[in-house]
């Protein structure tokens, strides 16, 4: 197994960059034939930029591919197909108003085009390996389940020896990942090289022969499944402790602000989000959220604030002033202002739900307060006064209050918009991913921030990717997975590998759908 | 009657040339509004072409299939250009779609003007080579009037849409084209280039749509150039949304266009002032099929998914 020209696909030292974001450094990876290769890592640790280098989507700044161990250049997709690597990536690259067999065509080479006959061949082709689909359906007839086999289908069919599959089991039932899980394994019996990426730890030693692990873009190391557990592949993900340092005082007259009771959300699609989600936010605390993204942080903070339609429970507002008990649920956002009920929302995408890129930070300023203008004409005299504060208390880097907010870099940005989250004086305020993509420097600034309103009574919600941040920040971190609610810890005893498990921690006995 | 029903077919066929064109082009993910103008441009074109060689050879020298050949190509080059201009400005260098089409409408009716200015604004000579057909056609009384007495680009305009509805829905390249329009992630993955297609498509569609605005002139107005082509543009984008983007239904939409568009001076008994507001008739139906076709929210008549949207590989 161990001799060189078994090796399917191999990358030394490959480093990408996106602007100033590193998304991939000095990455080596190897996989062989007949084998299946788990890549884990923790959100933005670089797993798709690598694989997207991989099919051919990016091109790679510094390093090598190799494949059966010659060194090759993919500049496309294209280039991954001719050494026949195949992606399936985890949004499905398919055309809607195509049927099955048309998208498995798609960018098909050097054969007369003759649909009748490639369906006979891609029907032939789900045999041999247990599919079971309707190859005429039209795309948007079909399941998510269904549509990801299509794409397996599309890779087979077009000869990859090399398959990549980016989170296939994020969207699936447990029976749907059971039936994926063995067709992998007949591939791999097969002798096709195999690499999966995935969250999920039971998942990784249930399926894998290696596994390697991605930390923040770099490549920490390969280990053998069979060597491996769930306690030491956390450690590996998380990595040591960075020590921080924020101050965090003990709670004060904590009251219940906001109570969640049992809430169910569904999106767009009809895939429940929000699954029975119950917790209680108190004032003078922070609640941190832990979670792999789109475990349904995003919607929670969406549900609360009013942005998303609740399909079953409440959610419970005690007014400070009034002393009153307030239902948010299926309120409009103005509603809920018009309640006297104040929440404020660091959105997770800042210039596209936040603030207007094209305008200034004074003219942003007024997006929030235009209301309270009473003559016909703007009245900038306020906004200004705060947006020149917010400069000034936050340091916010820009030449003046008028210059677009689309000019300043990411954290100037993120400044402004948790400034004025910040002073619309909210008694609950409810930030998702405030320091992403934030130098460690704004990232204090945002945290003391959050710290400050926290002493002066506020309620603060607070989603965080860095499990050493919201250990060091949070009073109390609610962990979702799945958009279940898997355990809630006090953050001032809990432990990194508690968070990780709780994290990967898949729903048990009950079976959705 | 009969002679609303040929007038009708004929104009008709400038907005179906004019449509095909833009179909093709949307098939890609372009929103080309720029179509207006490259019409303008097709059109003079070939007039000037046609003038350049009456010119040349004069009037005794005129071999008629050159008369007819040389336009077209003429069209085809200068409009097949504008294409190239929208393709340029869009796909390689991301300038947004709408400015782009727009600002190619302005730029493509000055050219007109420019080219057009510079000769006797009356191809009625070259118009009689257009318009010739078939001399039994005059045998059959109105069967032969309606259906054998049009010139070349007329059943040219039928043609070239019976092969695009072919080309778009039963070949490879179709495939490929449409893939391109509705999500060019998906097939840029799946390896087609989407920058050649977009380009290609383009300017084939631009050179079919500039074809129309040849067609205006020569067929529907007999030579006699109007400053009104791209008015005619408009309604070919608004034939595609009519059509669903089905350049076989286009026949028939294009020429019920003609008629509401001309139904006005043949209807007789309204004033002048209320005829115009026949005119309007062709968008109104427009935004009537945009009501249904959006009510009943039917996937197989909707625009492709990308359209307008300019695609970058390493955008995130």
């Amino acid at each position: 197994m161990n001799s060189s020209n078994n090796i399917a696909l191999e990358c030394r030292n490959i480093t990408k960059t996106f602007g100033s974001v590193v998304a991939n450094k000095n990455v080596n990876l190897s996989v062989k034939k007949g084998e299946i290769l788990s890549i884990l890592g923790e959100n933005g640790s670089g797993k798709t930029t690598l694989m997207n280098m991989i099919s051919g989507i990016y091109f790679p700044d510094e390093g090598s591919i190799l494949v059966d161990g010659k060194e090759v250049t993919i500049r496309s997709p294209k280039d991954a197909f001719d050494l026949k690597i195949g992606m399936i990536h985890q949004h499905f690259k398919l055309v809607d108003v195509f049927s099955g067999t048309e998208n498995i065509v798609l960018g098909m080479r050097n054969k007369k085009f003759n649909i009748k006959k490639a369906y006979q061949e891609i029907k032939e082709t789900c045999d041999k390996y247990g599919f079971e689909i309707d190859l005429n359906k039209k795309i948007y007839d079909l399941s998510v389940s269904e549509k990801q086999t299509i794409e397996i289908v599309k890779v087979i069919y077009k000869g990859a020896d090399i398959l990549i599959l980016d989170e296939p089991t994020a969207v699936l039932t447990p029976q749907e990942i059971t039936k994926l899980f063995n067709v992998l394994r007949k591939m791999r019996d097969d002798g096709k090289a195999i690499i999966i990426i995935t969250h999920k730890l039971n998942e990784v030693l249930e399926i894998s022969d290696r596994v390697s692990v991605l930390r923040k873009g770099e490549y920490i190391g390969t280990v053998e499944t069979k060597n491996a557990t769930e306690q030491s592949l956390t450690e590996m993900m998380v990595g040591e402790k960075i020590s921080l340092d924020i101050e965090r005082s003990e709670p004060k007259n904590s009251v219940d602000r906001l109570i969640v009771k049992g809430v169910d959300c569904f999106n767009s699609d009809g895939i429940k989000v929000l699954d029975d989600i119950s917790f209680t936010a108190k004032s003078g605390e922070i609640l941190g959220i832990a979670g792999i993204s789109g475990s349904g942080q995003r919607e929670l903070l969406e549900a609360i604030a009013g942005l998303q339609k609740l399909s079953g429970g409440e959610v419970i507002y005690h007014d400070p002033k009034t002393d009153k008990e307030e239902n948010l649920r299926n309120k409009t956002p103005i509603e809920i202002r018009n309640l006297g009920v104040r929440l404020s929302f660091v959105p997770e995408d800042r210039l596209g739900m936040g603030l207007v890129g094209n305008m200034g930070i004074t003219d942003n300023m007024m997006l929030r307060s235009y209301k309270k203008g009473k003559s016909f004409f703007l009245q900038k005299r306020e906004p200004k006064k705060l947006a020149n504060k917010i400069i000034e208390d936050l340091k916010v880097v820009t030449p003046d209050a008028n210059t677009p907010v689309r000019r300043l870099s990411g954290g100037n940005v993120q400044k402004v918009l948790v400034g004025r989250e910040i002073a619309a004086s909210p008694t609950v305020l409810m930030a998702a991913y405030p320091v992403r993509g934030l130098d460690i420097n704004s990232s204090y600034t945002i945290y003391n921030l959050l710290t400050e309103q926290k002493e002066k009574g506020v309620a603060v919600i607070f989603v965080g990717e860095d499990l050493d941040v919201l250990i060091d920040l949070c009073d109390r971190i609610l962990v979702l997975s799945g958009g279940r609610v898997t355990g809630i810890v006090d953050g001032r005893t809990t432990k990194k590998e508690e968070l990780g498990l709780l994290m990967t921690k898949t729903k048990q006995g009950k079976e959705n759908d | 009657m009969l002679a609303f029903l040929v007038s009708a077919i004929r104009l008709g066929m400038t907005f179906l040339l004019g449509s095909t064109g833009e179909t093709i082009t949307e098939k890609s993910g372009h929103l080309n509004l720029g179509t207006p103008g490259v019409m303008c441009v097709g059109a003079a074109c070939g007039c000037y072409a046609e003038y350049l060689y009456f010119k040349a050879v004069g009037v005794f020298g005129i071999n008629p299939v050159v008369a007819v050949i040389l336009p077209i190509l003429a069209t085809l080059i200068g409009s097949a250009l504008m294409g190239v201009i929208f393709c340029f400005l869009t796909v390689t260098l991301r300038v947004n779609q709408n400015v782009t089409g727009l600002a190619l409408t302005t730029f493509g009716v000055g050219v007109s003007d420019f080219l057009i200015a510079n000769t006797t604004p009356i191809f009625s000579k070259g118009s009689k080579y257009f318009t010739a057909h078939l001399s039994f056609a005059d045998d059959l009384g109105w069967f032969g009037q309606i259906f054998f007495s049009h010139g070349i680009l007329i059943y040219l305009a039928i043609i070239i849409a019976l092969l695009s509805a072919f080309v778009l829905n039963k070949t490879k390249i179709g495939l490929h084209l449409r893939a391109v329009g509705e999500n060019p992630a998906t097939a840029d993955a799946a390896g087609i280039s989407v920058s050649k297609y977009r380009y290609a498509a383009t300017c084939i569609g631009c050179g079919i749509s500039g074809l129309g605005g040849l067609s205006f002139i020569m067929d529907y107005l007999n030579g006699n150039w109007e400053y009104c082509i791209d008015a005619i543009g408009w309604l070919a984008i608004a034939l595609v949304i009519f059509t669903v983007w089905k350049p076989n239904l286009a026949i028939i939409g294009s020429i019920i266009f003609g008629a509401l568009y001309i139904v006005s001076t043949y209807i007789q008994g309204f004033a002048i002032e209320t005829k115009e507001i026949f005119k309007m008739l062709p968008y109104i139906v427009t935004v009537i099929v945009l009501l249904f076709t959006s009510i009943r929210d039917s996937k197989n008549s909707q625009p492709p998914q990308s359209l307008g949207l300019n695609y970058f590989r390493e955008e995130r």
